[in-house]
């Protein structure tokens, strides 16, 4: 991981424009071609070819044109390419600015795409965090499911189960939420230190039996909502929710503001404090560690906690946020797309940030591009599953575009098997 | 713990590690829930029973006529149960002894089902418990969780990691749903061990080709395969359900003679052409694994690759063959949802494959483990059903926790050691 933190701070969209001007004989082109940041741009535009190709394929203009491919295959192109443009036109629209919702002039208009784009982000950028985080220790938490659940829970009940002023409230919902998901990751983290038992495999089984706990909580009275006849919980109080940050027409709140000030603390954290440096140490290798005498269990016990918090403010802001009602679906696979954050942002915390609004932006794009052209939001995971791919697998990226330089793999130095 | 061991040494450690006499934590973990478990079953069994009705049990569906039945006294059942898991544990605190760690454990376990299942029968008046159902409501559970930890076993013992099953399964499922429908339940059956065999590939070439970690691998292919199904669904299925999405079902074949055995007959040998071909996988697995000159060198690659590569066996193609034809039996898994449920939705596999995981955790990595492993998870699915019907004031949502803690209380050491194949998860580069 040294080669990552060798190149920080640079997020994806920042290399759009050199890639552009074509190759150049200099020593910027071989700089450029050697650093892992063309790997991350390559992968992305590549999955965006591929997700281009899902798009014609299940266009249905495209799909008639290609019964008489042979004999004028020109149809099948020009629709197919149209079917992909309007796609992804659509995509930007969603995500960035909607011109024909901006001329209505208000606000909601203007800033709607923005809005969806960063409410998406803020539970994505705080589960990469936790993952990233874990990374960084030589730790991988997959159980960000099972966080975002009991942060959320927890978060929960003190939204509507009490009384409290306005302020004070909202802290303990906030804080509440942390707890949770602290518990949640600090268990696998304890059961890692004393008993050995591999965290993949704890925070796994760890995340289902958050499932069903919630699914018990949505069955009981007092934590269920009258009539009792769906599996919602109770309201949050307007007390406890985070305030919106462009007012109430848009839907982006306060939780963005907790996801960059988490950012920050993470960034200091690893780069500038000493637990940070000892975290990092016994990521890079625990043996050395504990013979410089680390306390690699301890270690192993206190990043679990702190990434089971950043994934409880993760359901905070679902709960807090977004929503005000716990489903059994509130954690929305922020567990799971949290892992592909946090590898495509190299487990840095600028570079989660430009990753968790990559992917938020991706998410708010799909919903407009289903609405608007009727193209699966599922292309949207398609996309994002085949740039974590390519970014896991820099050597394919290397050898499909014919470039030259060290592989930086993402993860390699995380235990690699059970045993370890 | 050697901490200072070199990787290779690890190995030779962890024997002494398994020979040792049982842990202080095996020794208190399994006593302490032995004797919790038959307390429970004493308070909540016996004390606070259902003392006037007896457990009606039935051995067939309701409707058959002539269907076996008898009646026993629920309450003292429970008491003796409790009584004696209790007496197990104070047992195994006093003296543990390795040998018979299986024995105990199960013998409470089985008391404890046994003391449940005559409290369910006697919630009521009406209340009963079908026995045979719930066999067969078990066997329908386990058989895709078997297949998908047969998988596993295949790819972890050659020292791949496997999390992306829950992916090959809905590949399998995708896959069967469509052929199914187009071309007939056979070809579907097969077209969805092909599609598994795929991501199966993808993982075996992402791993030992381009070295991905297994994990992030496994997880980034279940992503993907769950995007890709979704998308396929809604944009080819969704809209021709008729063209598209329905596949005729498997037919059941009755065996010859077998079939007719009165209760052991419908329960094994009256169903599917998948469920017969899950009772020969587990047959085969296990033979090939430990009895054939494949087997053996897909172990000693998942235990030792390079002392393997030393002795001239291809490690890397050992490991893709394993991969692919482990992706291809959990594809099987996904089409036997197909011909159970009767058409695809989104998702349809709904976390099996992380159970099929933990099923194969649980059993210690071994086929027959991962079977009983698989076979129990499955009862506790059946017992939920049954339970729902019978008790429904008590959540099921803990019965369906219990294979995951289980699975956390095996790796974690408490009631015995668990141990993956030595290089499982760790690419193999010939230096």
């Amino acid at each position: 991981m040294s080669e990552q933190t060798a190149d920080p701070a640079v997020g994806p969209e920042e290399a759009a424009t050199p890639l552009d001007e074509g190759p150049e004989p200099t020593g910027f082109w071989k700089r450029l071609t050697a650093s892992s940041l063309i790997v991350t741009v390559l992968a992305f535009v590549t999955a965006m070819l591929l997700g281009g190709i899902l798009i014609a394929v299940a266009d249905p203009r495209t799909q008639n044109a290609s019964h008489y491919f042979f004999q004028y295959p020109w149809d099948t192109f020009q629709y197919g390419f149209t079917a992909i443009w309007k796609g992804y036109v659509a995509l930007f629209e969603g995500a960035i600015f909607n011109p024909h919702t901006a001329s209505k002039g208000t606000l909601a208009g203007y800033a709607g795409p923005i809005s969806e784009t960063l409410t998406n982000a803020t539970p994505l950028i705080l589960g990469g965090l936790s993952v990233g985080l874990a990374f960084r220790a030589g730790l991988f938490n997959i159980g960000g499911q099972g966080q975002v659940i009991m942060g959320a829970v927890f978060a929960g009940f003190v939204g509507f189960h009490w009384h409290l002023a306005p302020g004070l409230h909202l802290v303990l919902g906030i804080l509440a939420g942390m707890l949770g998901g602290a518990l949640w990751g600090g268990l696998a983290g304890l059961l890692k230190a004393k008993t050995g038992a591999h965290e993949v495999i704890t925070t796994i089984m760890l995340n289902y039996v958050a499932v069903y706990f919630l699914a018990y909580l949505l069955s009981v009275k007092g934590f269920q909502a009258p009539p009792y006849g769906q599996a919602i919980s109770n309201r949050v109080f307007k007390s406890a929710q985070l305030p919106p940050l462009l007012g109430n027409s848009v839907r982006v709140h306060g939780g963005l503001i907790l996801a960059l000030l988490a950012a920050w603390l993470i960034y200091w954290l690893i780069e500038k404090s000493t637990l940070g440096f000892r975290l990092r140490a016994v990521g890079a290798n625990q043996f050395a560690s504990r013979t410089a005498g680390m306390s690699v269990e301890n270690s192993y016990i206190t990043v679990m906690l702190i990434a089971g918090a950043l994934c409880g403010l993760a359901g905070v802001s679902q709960i807090l946020g977004t929503n005000s009602q716990l489903t059994g679906d509130i954690d929305a696979g922020i567990g799971f797309d949290a892992i592909t954050v946090a590898l495509l942002g190299r487990a840095n915390p600028k570079g989660i940030i430009a990753a968790g609004l990559l992917f938020g932006a991706l998410h708010a794009g799909g919903t407009q591009m289903q609405s608007a052209t009727g193209t699966p939001i599922d292309l949207v995971q398609v996309i994002q599953s085949l740039i974590v791919l390519f970014i896991a697998a820099p050597m394919l990226v290397r050898v499909m575009f014919r470039l030259k330089g060290p592989s930086s793999v993402v993860g390699g130095t995380l235990a690699k098997g059970w045993n370890g | 713990m050697t901490t200072m061991a070199q990787p290779a040494d690890e190995l030779t450690v962890e024997h002494v590690v398994t020979r040792a006499p049982v842990s202080q934590a095996q020794r208190l973990g399994a006593g302490l829930s032995l004797v919790a478990l038959g307390l429970l079953t004493i308070w909540r069994f016996a004390m606070n029973g259902h003392h006037d009705t007896d457990a009606s049990i039935r051995l067939g569906a309701l409707n058959t006529a002539h269907v076996p039945a008898f009646t026993v006294p629920a309450v003292p059942i429970a008491w003796v149960a409790g009584v004696l898991i209790t007496a197990l544990g104070v047992l195994w605190l006093i003296i543990p002894r390795r040998r018979w760690f299986g024995a105990v454990m199960g013998a409470g376990l089985g008391l404890f089902v046994i003391a449940l299942i005559a409290w369910l029968a006697s919630a009521s008046s009406f209340a009963f418990v079908d026995v045979v159902g719930l066999l067969t409501n078990t066997i329908g559970y386990a058989v895709p969780l078997i297949l998908g930890a047969l998988c596993g076993v295949m790819c972890e013992r050659s020292g791949v990691i496997n999390v992306a099953i829950e992916g090959q399964m809905l590949a399998g499922a995708w896959t069967a749903a469509l052929i199914g429908t187009v071309v007939g339940a056979t070809a579907g059956m097969l077209a969805g061990a092909f599609a598994g065999a795929l991501i199966g590939a993808l993982l075996a070439v992402f791993a030992i080709r381009y070295l991905v970690n297994q994990v992030v691998l496994g997880v980034v292919l279940n992503v993907f395969a769950a995007g890709l199904t979704g998308f396929f669904y809604d944009a080819f299925m969704q809209p021709h359900q008729e063209a598209l999405n329905q596949p005729p079902l498997l037919e059941n074949i009755k065996l010859p003679l077998l079939g007719s055995i009165p209760v052991i007959g419908p329960l094994f040998f009256d169903t599917s052409i998948i469920v017969y071909l899950t009772y020969i996988l587990i047959v085969v697995v296990d033979v090939w694994l430990f009895r054939t000159r494949w087997g053996l060198r897909t172990r000693a690659v998942g235990e030792h690759p390079k002392a393997a590569d030393t002795v001239g066996i291809n490690v890397l193609a050992m490991r893709y063959r394993n991969v692919i034809i482990g992706g291809a039996i959990a594809g099987l898994a996904g089409s036997y949802f197909i011909f159970q449920v009767g058409q695809f939705q989104k998702n349809i596999s709904s976390g099996q494959g992380f159970i099929a995981l933990a099923a194969l955790i649980f059993g210690r990595w071994s086929p027959r483990g991962a079977v009983a492993a698989a076979l129990l998870f499955g009862f506790a699915s059946a017992m939920q059903v049954t339970m729902s019907i019978n008790a429904p004031s008590i959540p099921s949502a803990f019965i369906a926790m219990l294979p995951y803690i289980a699975t956390i209380v095996a790796v974690a050491g408490l009631v015995g050691k668990v141990r993956a194949p030595a290089a499982d998860g760790e690419p193999y580069v010939k230096e």
